[in-house]
């Protein structure tokens, strides 16, 4: 019988039998409604609603990724968390993680889709080709782009989990070979969400959905589609870097003593002030530490191309071209103009002074 | 914001500014060479006895205009001052600013220390008033707005939109930084276009418009 959500046991349901109390929901509730800065009482709502309700059914497609968003999901590091999330829906199919296989798994999506028709949540992960028809990605026998095409008609929403999914990502990088596109460029008639990052933070993606279970809608984006909730502020503005870099204290290189110190990493090609992320107030690993706290610039990997930004270690300030040729090439330019002008003149003054009766006032 | 499928910081990183360096270099070589090498006609006038060599002359010449001469007005005495100000408070700003140091050391390679952010956003505000003290003299001295043109005020705007681009991208006021970025950068383009062909090229000519004027004066006989 297929599985329409109806008399799944509600989530609540669910955690009391795995002997997780309303306490820590509510909790976690708080954890989550204070990640995206909801007003006090919306915290409780969140709980209630997500007790009440039953899990969110969620398809998860992985098209040209590396899996690193699922892992950052799955190993994030603390363990109730990432048991909440697992609660919160129903992953009904997912490739990576799900025990069947073959023809069975592809029936599971199917059957999920059915019951589920308009109202599940499909997640996505990597990028989509679209070069020849999107032959260069294939699962059971199907492009990706087909898949995605024939689940995201039924789907509620669509989640671009990562970079890939919500950008492009790496394989969409130059010269980008399989002509890989974001999700939002396949799917343009529903609401897409771009939960950027390379991988993502596992709370976005949980804060996400929690926030559409509860609410019904999904929450506040930004420009580029993203959780103004986790994307609103760049590194850069909440980076405990930021008064070196504002007394113009920058290290040099990965070694020295400014970088022994703590300073800026600017200089060594940090993108923090173009890149809009939550890594600097979440973390990472449990909120041990984020790239720039580990003495690394940001890379801006939750941002559009941030493959092709002319280089990870190259400061944001620098121009991005090899343009010696071009300097050179505009330089002798200048110089064949400028001895041209100098022949004009010269054979203009030489025919006056031919024609002149009497020459010689100037030499 | 997007140009030709790639964001506005991109589009100014990348083609903009390097169309634009390119058009600076090839500008400023075809008007220095096409200058310098027109026919010159000679002075056949014997020198006043006693004048210093034409080096010494020239850099007398350079060295005499960096002032007001005794017995100018005050106003006169506000222009230079003035002038002094925002020249210096540029080259502060383009060259004690770290994130500009770093941009020209990509393009030369060369690197130096440079000043905290507070210092180089005084400058700036500085400059910013000293120019528009130099817009408001120009558009309302009596003779001046006579023989200012287009070039002078385009060659004013060119100069003061990387100052005020700057300081809202430092101060992230108005849009998001990488969108204030860009509108800086593609400023810095700008400039770097006109240069060439209108009154920004004084600062490759100024120096030797002084020198030569040094050198007639001296020839002259004129005292100082
Ligand atoms: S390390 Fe990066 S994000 Fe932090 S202050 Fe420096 S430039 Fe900004």
């Amino acid at each position: 019988m297929p599985d329409t959500g109806q008399d799944r046991p509600t989530l609540g349901d669910s955690l009391a039998a795995r002997g997780i109390s309303r306490r820590s929901l509510l909790k976690y509730a708080g954890y989550l409604a204070g990640l995206m800065a909801l007003p006090p009482m919306a915290s409780r709502a969140m709980a209630e609603a997500l007790a009440g309700a039953g899990r969110q059914s969620v398809i998860w497609l992985s098209f040209q990724e590396c899996t690193g968003c699922v892992e950052s999901l799955t190993r994030s590091f603390s363990p109730t968390i990432e048991d909440m999330i697992f609660n919160l829906i129903s992953l009904d199919y997912s490739e990576t993680l799900m025990a069947a296989s073959g023809t069975a798994a592809e029936e599971a999506r199917l059957a999920a889709m059915e019951a589920n028709k308009g109202k599940f949540i499909l997640v996505v992960d990597g990028s989509v080709s679209t070069r020849d028809d999107g032959i260069y990605s294939t699962n059971a026998g199907k492009t990706n782009l087909a898949v995605l095409k024939e689940t995201a008609a039924e789907a509620a929403a669509v989640i671009s989990v990562g970079t890939c999914a919500a950008f492009g990502g790496i394989p969409a990088a130059r010269p980008n070979p399989t002509g890989a596109v974001p999700v939002s460029e396949i799917v343009t008639d529903k609401p897409v969400v771009n939960i950027s990052g390379c991988p993502p933070i596992p709370d976005a993606i949980a804060g996400t959905i929690a926030y559409f279970i509860t609410f019904g809608k999904l929450p506040e984006l930004d420009h580029l589609n993203r959780p103004r909730a986790f994307f609103g502020d760049s590194i850069h503005d909440r980076c405990y870097r930021r008064p070196y870099y504002d007394k113009g204290l920058f290290a040099k290189s990965f070694d020295d003593e400014g970088a022994r110190n703590g300073w800026c990493l600017y200089e060594v090609g940090c993108k923090g002030p173009v890149t809009y992320n939550a890594c600097a107030t979440l973390k990472w690993n449990g909120g041990v530490s984020f790239p720039i706290q580990s003495g690394h610039g940001c890379l801006g990997c939750s941002e559009p191309g941030f493959w092709d930004q002319g280089g990870f270690y190259k400061p944001l300030s620098a121009s991005v071209m090899g343009n010696n040729a071009v300097l050179g090439g505009a330089a002798a330019a200048g110089l064949v103009a400028g001895a041209a002008s100098v022949a004009m003149a010269r054979r203009r003054r030489a025919a006056a002074m031919a024609a002149a009766s009497k020459p010689g006032e100037t030499k | 914001m997007t140009v030709m499928g790639m964001s506005l910081l991109d589009f100014a990183r990348g083609p903009a500014i390097n169309t634009a360096m390119a058009v600076f270099v090839l500008g400023v070589l075809w008007r220095l060479v096409s200058l310098l090498g027109l026919p010159r006609s000679v002075d056949r006038s014997r020198p006043k006895a006693g004048v210093p060599s034409a080096p010494m002359a020239a850099l007398a010449g350079i060295w005499r205009h960096m002032g007001t001469p005794r017995g100018f007005g005050p106003m006169s005495m506000f222009q230079v001052f003035n002038g002094w100000i925002f020249h210096v408070g540029l080259a502060v700003i383009v060259f004690g600013f770290a994130q500009h140091m770093l941009f020209l050391k990509g393009l030369f390679g060369l690197s130096w220390p440079v000043l905290p952010t507070s210092v180089i956003t005084l400058a700036a505000y500085v400059t910013l008033a000293s120019l528009v003290a130099a817009l408001v003299r120009r558009m309302t001295h009596p003779v001046l707005r006579l023989l200012s043109t287009g070039n002078d005020y385009v060659s004013w705007l060119v100069t003061v939109l990387p100052v005020v681009t700057g300081l809202l991208a430092v101060s992230h006021l108005g849009a998001r930084y990488e969108t204030l970025l860009a509108l800086h950068i593609l400023s810095i383009a700008l400039l770097l276009v006109w240069f060439p062909f209108g009154k920004l090229m004084h600062a490759f000519l100024v120096f030797i418009t002084r020198a030569e004027t040094g050198m007639t004066y001296a020839r002259r006989g004129v005292k100082t």
